[in-house]
C-alpha cells in the first residue's frame, strides 16, 4: 500500500497511490494511515483520485482510519471516481464523511 | 445476442482480485458501459469476497468458479464453490448497516449483502452436492447493439 503525505496550513493530505483499496489491502490500509496519521494535523484530507475500485473491506478501511484518530480530528474525502462515490452513496456513508469532488475544493473549504 | 463466458481461480483475495477483474473487463468489451460494468463489479467483489472469508474460512481455500451468461438486457453471473453453505443455508436479509450512532460505533463491516441486493435485480442462492451457487441478475444495456 502505498501513502504520501503532504502538510498544508489547512490540513494534511494523504495520497492514497493505488487503484483499488479491496479486501486484499484492506488491514496494510488501515494499518499505514495510522502510521501517516499518528500525532498530526487535526484535519486530515485522504485523496482517492487514484482509486478506480473500492469494495465494503476498503470501505471498513476508511471507516476504521477516520475512529483510530480519535476525537477532536476529522477525516474528509476528495477526488472520488464513479465506482467510489457509488460505495458511499449505496451505504449512506456519504451522510457520515465529507465528501469533495477535488482535492482543491477539499484544501479551499472552510470547515469546522 | 447470448454471449457466455466462465473462469475459476483459487479463493484467495489476490487471486479473487484477478479473477473478479478479468470477468469485468470481459464485460466492458462486450459493450457494457463503464458505469454499470462498475457496478457490476462492486456486487461481484463481494459476493466473491464472502466466499473467500467465510465459506472457505476455516480450511485450506478452494476453487470458485463463475460463468457469465449475457442475453438480451440481462446479465446472470453465476458462482460455485465448495465451502460451507450460507447460515441456515440461506441468502442473508442484507438490511443496511446502522450508521446513526456516534464516530466511535460506525460499523467497520456488514455491508457487503446490502450491497449486493441494491445492485441485483433477482438473486438466488442453492446448495447442492456440497456445493455453493450462487446466482446474480443485472439488467444491461448493451451499447451498439
Amino acid at each position: 500500500m502505498s501513502l504520501t503525505s503532504t502538510l498544508t496550513d489547512a490540513a494534511q493530505v494523504v495520497t492514497v497511490n493505488a487503484e483499488r483499496i479491496d479486501a486484499a489491502m484492506a488491514i496494510q490500509f488501515k494499518e499505514d494511515m495510522r502510521t501517516e496519521t499518528e500525532g498530526g494535523h487535526s484535519r486530515i484530507i485522504l485523496d482517492l483520485s487514484s482509486v478506480e475500485f473500492i469494495d465494503s473491506s476498503g470501505l471498513g478501511a476508511i471507516v476504521a482510519a477516520m475512529k483510530q484518530l480519535g476525537s477532536g480530528r476529522r477525516l474528509d474525502l476528495a477526488g472520488l471516481t464513479p465506482v467510489v462515490e457509488k460505495v458511499f452513496r449505496l451505504t449512506r456513508m456519504d451522510t457520515v464523511f465529507k465528501l469533495f469532488p477535488t482535492l482543491e475544493e477539499a484544501t479551499a473549504a472552510d470547515v469546522q | 445476442m447470448v454471449e457466455t463466458f466462465a473462469c475459476s481461480f483459487q479463493a484467495t483475495q489476490l487471486e479473487a482480485r484477478d479473477g473478479i477483474g478479468s470477468v469485468v473487463d470481459k464485460l466492458r468489451a462486450l459493450g457494457l458501459s463503464e458505469t454499470r460494468a462498475g457496478e457490476v463489479q462492486i456486487a461481484l467483489a463481494e459476493a466473491v469476497n464472502n466466499v473467500v472469508e467465510h465459506a472457505y474460512a476455516d480450511r485450506s481455500p478452494g476453487d470458485i468458479r463463475i460463468r457469465c451468461n449475457l442475453e438480451n438486457d440481462q446479465l446472470w453471473i453465476n458462482i460455485w464453490d465448495a465451502g460451507v453453505p450460507l447460515p441456515d443455508s440461506k441468502l442473508p436479509l442484507g438490511n443496511p448497516a446502522d450508521i446513526s450512532g456516534p464516530i466511535e460505533d460506525l460499523p467497520e463491516g456488514g455491508f457487503g449483502w446490502f450491497l449486493i441486493r441494491e445492485l441485483t435485480s433477482d438473486i438466488h442462492y442453492q446448495r447442492e452436492e456440497g456445493a455453493n451457487e450462487l446466482s446474480l441478475c443485472f439488467d444491461i444495456e448493451i451499447k451498439n447493439c
